[in-house]
């Protein structure tokens, strides 16, 4: 097992094989992503029972927790990325970063809107200062400094170090995101999913919402080796491999 | 694992843990300052300044919400079920405010012990359900069947 996980990562090293593998797995990632992305918003969105207080607009939520789930995760993946390049000097772990540090920023500027949208009628405010709102607001800092940063730098060695220590340090704001709503009272409710418990939330509301989480991971997916790919031909663009596919029309 | 790969790997878990405890202490520190409101008891217990705007959060104590015949003053308690204390404000409340909901009430608090409020923000809790699910536990409850307790 150990034996292959070592493998597995040794295969990283290789942005040619890592470019054929994602061939592969992108159009499942696509499909099943955009069926089950589909699926639970048009059945949360449509279907799903209003809520006893919100009424409908509690149903913002479909668009809201998977942005905000995708957002975090995000931000610990590239994390992971940063420590392998800081360790291993993968160029792939680095190109990890740079494809996602983008879909990181949109979706939590996304978290942040749909939030501001449904604290308006429910809280009677846009925006407050509590501990969850304004650490959310720093995580798009933190990302808009990557994006920033990962530009900033032309020598590819020293900007992918420079970048992965920004990634590193920001790190320490995830935690704070998750438990900000226990540590610090807040306007934001706590935690409506809890990995020991079940959800305070009716089936008929959770499972929707389940199906929109999943289906934004797999798409995240797709879109994070489609934006790599991308980046691997530009910076492979000299070599043989990537020569003989242009030259097959790209396939 | 290589030795100079286990090198880089050990400074980056310190520096990680260095950074952890720093941002942990500063936060501990300044936690009066990040915490959104204060609560009934803390604003019993005078932590809460008289002189400045300061937000007072918790639950709306059940019958205690006092409308004005006259304008859209509104008197409630505010109760974190060991402290309560008195708001009045005037104004539109959220759809969401209610007794037994969660408030935040920003405002001064007058020597009367009167907490004068000039914004009330709902503050919705972390449980969702459709009413039909509600309406049913509030009939379990009412049939004096154990429920399950939905709100605190």
């Amino acid at each position: 097992m150990w034996q292959f996980i070592r493998q597995l990562f040794h295969k990283f090293g290789s942005p040619k094989w890592f470019y054929g593998i994602a061939s592969k797995m992108m159009p499942w990632l696509l499909a099943i992503g955009l069926i089950l992305l589909l699926a639970g918003l048009v059945w949360g969105l449509a279907f799903a029972p209003a809520e006893r207080l919100q009424g409908n607009s509690y149903r913002i939520i479909f668009i809201h927790v998977p942005s905000a789930f995708l957002a975090q995760s995000i931000y610990i993946m590239m994390a992971v990325a940063a420590v392998v390049t800081l360790v291993w000097r993968m160029k792939l772990a680095d190109l990890f970063v740079r494809a996602v540090a983008p879909v990181g920023a949109v979706l939590t500027f996304l978290a942040l809107f749909t939030g501001a949208v449904w604290g308006k009628p429910t809280w009677g405010t846009w925006w407050v200062w509590d501990a969850r709102l304004t650490s959310m607001l720093i995580l798009l800092f933190l990302y808009f400094g990557v994006i920033v940063l990962m530009s900033a730098i032309a020598d590819e060695k020293s900007s992918a170090r420079g970048v992965a220590v920004l990634v590193l340090v920001g790190v320490v704001n995830i935690p704070i995101i998750k438990y900000s709503v226990e540590w610090w009272n807040t306007l934001h409710q706590p935690a409506t999913f809890k990995l020991t418990e079940k959800p305070s939330m009716a089936p008929e509301m959770w499972v929707p919402l389940l199906f929109a989480v999943l289906g934004l991971y797999l798409l995240f997916g797709w879109l994070a080796c489609l934006r790599m790919q991308t980046e691997i031909l530009k910076r492979e663009r000299r070599t043989r491999w990537v020569r003989d596919l242009a030259a097959a029309g790209g396939n | 694992m290589h030795p100079i790969r286990k090198k880089r790997l050990t400074i980056i878990l310190f520096l990680l843990a260095g950074l952890a405890i720093a941002v942990g202490l500063t936060t501990y520190a300044l936690r009066q300052n990040i915490n959104l409101f204060y609560d009934p008891t803390q604003i019993a217990s005078g932590e809460a300044p008289l002189d400045a705007r300061i937000r007072a959060g918790g639950m709306v104590k059940q019958g205690s919400v006092v409308r004005s015949d006259q304008d859209l003053t509104v008197e409630f308690e505010v109760t974190d079920f060991v402290s309560s204390v008195t708001v009045r404000y005037t104004g539109i409340l959220p759809d969401l405010f209610d007794e037994g909901q969660g408030v935040v009430a920003m405002g001064r608090l007058h020597p009367d012990g009167v907490f004068v409020a000039d914004q009330v923000l709902a503050k919705h809790d972390e449980n969702y359900m459709p009413p039909e699910v509600s309406d049913a536990l509030e009939k379990a409850e009412a049939s004096g069947a154990r429920a399950p307790a939905m709100n605190q």
